[in-house]
């Protein structure tokens, strides 16, 4: 698979004042042409701050290091006029809460409308016409008439519907989802994540979701990357990650789920907290909650090594499992 | 949104009324206008017919009754001291207030509100940091002391500036000055920080996120989101064009409303007193209606209500 | 459901609506939301009944209205056999230490300038109840009992994360030796690896004192692990109520299929046809007429938009208010 977009040992670290808290220590991802990948991870584990960062809307007080690449083309370091061009036009972004990300002041077409004069040189009429069409396209009833609605006057669920349509005005090469359901009821999650779907299926567009939700990225993702306390931990193909998890995060998240069918058994609880960014244990982050931890966790901090095809995980059991 | 209006018409009718009222209580317990004006050793006979010329022989609550009712017809009374209406003496004094005011609130509002979106664009750098010290030092110095130190400078040391006076415009830059330093800072402080509210919206990261350039983010989707606090303080401001530079005006002995009412007050002239209260609440009230207004314009929110669901 | 024992809550066609001025014409004008319209149901000690539904669906004015904060404008809940009195009433203050609530928000149910000890103490104090040399005693219990330990006392809401707060707030609703505990949406708020904590630590607390819980949540999984008895609501009515296996597995109603369909499932074995619904639910206050569902309901047809279908029994002794699972689709009543 061709790749679109590398994410190259990414690391975020936050101006907090008195001190620098980093968030993200060294992150690859790779995006193939026309592939999901799915990035799940609890809060605080970098899952967000990743994209923000990649396409530097993390504003001042983030410093970011490493390497984005989209197409070959380096963009960590780029002039903000040639990340401008990339913003919506390359890749474009939709945010958790739809209500609070459109701007309240501007009518929905005004807001549609921009990002189509922006990046396809639309205006007046033409402009309108597009904006309507693609509120066709994101499933908005009497599309025509939403366009002079302000977003105050729409469900949580258009809104988001609305930003999605947004995104696609750039005709972008890839969309990332952060967590675009959260906020939203459960059938209206389906309709959005179907809605997704079907945009993917029909436009080849590469996506990366993030979410909390192992299901979701489960059910759109043909890889997952699985973030613990600012580092990938796993990464795998969908089938593989749940047939088969390598990393003892993973598996606990897996086991800690409550079934929807079955008998019903005891969850199998992590037990501990997430550390803090400021507060990460030496070593492996995971390692005061592991329940195979070994001595050596406390040590270093053990890299992503390949389990198997397409499948790495960052466990020294995992070494160890290939070594023998 | 007609009912929007409506209530807040209402609310400023009574504040009115409640203006009215507390003017009409607080001189009548200040002290005896007819021994002030008449001075208290005139003959017992004189000052009688000072309070029965005036009314103020009758019972207290029919006084307040019939200057509701001369109110409500427009007729405002006469000055105790010269006998001429007093909403003439008023209105005479308005032009010569309005010349400070009005070039002390262009002056708040081309350096107040600049200075502020600039500060909120470099947070936390020296341009920000500078800018609020000079805002902190701009409204916690009064405008007596500045006055006078401006005085002191320009007119005492340097003799480039009169002292007082309303001779010509020249005489009005120190007034004005003094005037839109406080407001400016206030201004620019308020500014600052709702940029900065604003600033941090998740619509913000969105329209970056979209691809437009920092300073269209800014322009377009930053500065109406910020105007619709700002407006408050603006109306605030503009609603105390009439009554807000009687210290000025008295540092500077300029002849306008505010020094009218400094010497009203002084002699019990009720009449002009209760005129002027008038007046400033009339300007204070209209300026807020505007305000709300303006909010219904700029916040298409309050324009159009969704009923929420219940949990 | 056939539980032996005498019902300790009781919601008998609980109703609650409120004004409320909408939007449209010059002034807008006065509508009136049903927000719990006719719910029934019982809740047997030491059990779990879950009430399941999306925003607006009415499940926390249930709660409200279970707890007496809200007075319901019709139908009755009784607690213990005995209506429950009206609020601000000392009957009331007292029959609240029997009944006690757990929200979404545990930061916000704190209080940020006290040690959670002493927040945990503090019902005992305010129902006078305990020896005071007692309560820190019993306190330290309850901590005990939510799996924090002693040394917890002492710390404040901010040094806790989302999950242990969550275990104070639960403490503190425990010193009282509630019967009752509604929680509404208690583990929404925290990390998907400590919601599986505060699930287990619910059913252990449960298992200890007894307690029988009514159950808000969105989220049907959660539902499922942790109640006996499911109710799944839409515009303030209970659409379908029964075994929450049952429930899962074979939704009766067009709606709980939706919500079920809607679950993201991680294995890809495990998942089932998609149902897609159209469009959000409508307003509470432009309830449809007929049965609320039918403007988004795949299986309507012509009765379900004049009938407002009842709940009652199907065959395998689950309740469901629709005429297509009822199989009365066809006998279409024409109503002027």
């Amino acid at each position: 698979m061709e790749t679109l977009v590398a994410l190259r040992g990414l690391t975020v670290d936050f101006d907090v004042g008195h001190r620098v808290i980093r968030a993200l220590h060294g992150v690859d991802i790779t995006v193939g042409k026309g592939e999901a990948v799915g990035l799940v991870g609890e809060s605080g584990s970098g899952k967000s701050v990743t994209w923000l960062a990649a396409l530097g809307l993390l504003g001042p007080r983030a410093r970011v290091r490493g390497s984005v690449t989209l197409a070959g083309q380096e963009l960590l370091g780029a002039p903000a006029r040639a990340l401008e061009a990339v913003r919506g036009r390359r890749i474009a972004m939709i945010f958790q809460d739809p209500a609070s990300a459109l701007n309240p002041v501007h009518r929905i077409g005004r807001q549609i409308g921009e990002a189509l004069g922006l990046h396809r040189g639309l205006d007046g009429g033409a402009a309108r016409a597009e904006a309507r069409r693609l509120l066709d396209r994101v499933g908005i009833a009497d599309a025509a008439r939403r366009l002079t609605d302000y977003p105050h006057q729409l469900s949580g669920g258009m809104n988001q519907r609305v930003m999605i349509a947004m995104a696609l005005a750039g005709e972008p090469d890839m969309l990332v989802a952060d967590e675009p359901t959260t906020a939203l009821d459960a059938t209206i999650q389906a309709q959005i994540l179907d809605l997704l779907r079907e945009l993917r299926r029909d436009g080849g567009m590469s996506m990366v979701l993030i979410s909390h939700d192992l299901g979701v990225v489960a059910e759109n993702s043909d890889r997952i990357c699985v973030m613990y306390a600012g580092r990938i931990v796993e990464e795998a193909p969908t089938a593989e990650l749940f047939a088969a998890p390598r990393h003892p995060y993973t598996s606990g998240l897996l086991a800690a789920l409550p079934d929807l069918d079955g008998p019903r058994r005891r969850l199998v609880a992590i037990p501990g907290t997430v550390p803090e960014p400021a507060h990460l244990p030496p070593g492996c982050a995971f390692a005061p909650r592991c329940p195979v931890v070994l001595p050596v966790c406390a040590t270093a901090v053990p890299p992503l090594e390949s389990a198997g095809p397409g499948h790495r995980a960052a466990c020294v059991r995992v070494r160890r499992a290939v070594a023998a | 949104m007609l009912r929007y209006l409506s209530t807040r018409l209402v609310r400023a009718l009574l504040t009115i009324c409640f203006v009215v009222t507390f003017a009409f209580v607080i001189l009548r317990l200040s002290g005896d206008p007819a021994l002030l004006i008449l001075s208290p050793d005139a003959p017992p006979e004189a000052i009688e017919a000072f309070r029965k010329s005036w009314g103020l022989d009758r019972p207290v609550w029919e006084q307040y009754v019939r200057y509701f009712g001369a109110i409500a017809e427009g007729n405002l009374g006469r000055s105790m001291r010269d006998g001429r209406p007093a909403l003439d003496l008023v209105l005479e004094r308005v032009p010569a207030t309005l010349a400070l005011t009005i070039p002390a609130l262009i002056l708040k509002l081309v350096i107040g509100i600049p200075a502020g979106i600039y500060a909120a664009l470099h947070r936390n750098k020296l341009a920000d940091r500078m800018t609020m010290l000079f805002s902190v030092a701009g409204f916690t110095v009064p405008s007596f002391v500045l006055g006078l130190v401006l005085v002191l400078i320009f007119s005492v040391n340097l003799g480039w500036l009169p002292s007082g006076g309303q001779d010509s415009w020249i005489h009005g830059i120190l007034p004005v000055i003094t005037l839109g330093t406080a407001g400016a800072a206030v201004l620019a402080r308020f500014t600052r920080s709702a940029m900065l509210e604003v600033l941090g919206q998740p619509y913000i990261r969105t329209a970056s996120a979209k691809g437009l350039a920092w300073h269209r983010v800014v322009v377009d989707h930053a500065l109406p989101n910020a105007a619709i606090p700002t407006v408050t303080i603006v109306g605030f401001m503009v609603g105390s064009l009439v009554a807000g530079a009687v210290v000025v005006e008295s540092v500077f002995s300029w002849p306008g409303v505010g020094r009218l009412l400094v010497v009203a007050v002084a002699n019990r002239d009720l009449a002009v007193v209760q005129t002027i209260l008038l007046f400033v609440a009339a300007t204070m009230v209209c300026a807020n209606l505007t305000v709300d207004m303006l909010y219904g314009w700029i916040d298409p929110r309050l324009r159009t209500r969704r009923v929420a669901g219940a949990g | 459901m056939n539980a032996p024992a005498a019902p300790l809550l009781q919601a008998r066609d609980l109703s609650r609506s409120f004004r409320v001025r909408r939007s449209g014409g010059m002034f807008g004008h006065a509508a009136v939301l049903h927000a719990v319209d006719g719910v029934s149901f019982d809740l047997t000690p030491g059990r779990t009944l879950g009430l399941v539904g999306e925003s607006g669906c009415g499940k926390t004015t249930t709660a409200r209205l279970v707890l007496g904060i809200l007075t319901p404008t019709g139908g009755e809940v009784r607690f213990e056999g005995a209506p429950v009195p009206a609020p601000g009433t000392r009957a009331w203050r007292q029959l609240r230490r029997r009944m006690q609530m757990v929200f979404q928000d545990p930061l916000g149910a704190l209080d940020r300038r006290i040690p959670v000890g002493q927040q945990v103490m503090e019902p005992l104090a305010i129902h006078g109840a305990g020896a005071r040399g007692d309560r820190r005693g019993r306190a330290l219990e309850l901590l005990d009992a939510v799996g924090l330990g002693a040394s917890f006392f002492a710390r404040y809401p901010h040094e806790l994360s989302g999950g242990q707060r969550q275990r104070i707030v639960l403490a503190r609703a425990l010193i009282l030796d509630p019967t009752l505990l509604v929680c509404d949406e208690p583990i929404s708020a925290l990390d998907v690896s400590i919601q599986a904590q505060v699930i287990n630590l619910l059913l252990d607390l449960q298992a200890k004192f007894g307690l029988a819980y009514l159950f808000i949540s969105h989220d049907l999984k959660v539902v499922r692990q942790i109640s006996h008895e499911v109710a799944v609501m839409y515009l303030g009515k209970i659409v379908e109520q029964g075994d929450p296996d049952r429930l899962l597995t074979d939704p009766a109603h067009p709606y709980t299929q939706a919500l079920v369909s809607a679950i993201p499932v991680a294995a890809a074995a495990r998942r089932r046809p998609r149902l897609i619904l159209k469009g959000d639910p409508p307003n509470p206050v432009d309830r449809p007429a007929g049965c609320a569902f039918h403007p988004r309901c795949p299986a309507a047809v012509d009765r379900c938009r004049v009938d407002t279908p009842v709940l009652k029994p199907l065959p395998d002794g689950r309740l469901a208010a629709c005429h297509v699972a009822h199989g009365e689709a066809g006998s279409a009543r024409l109503v002027a």
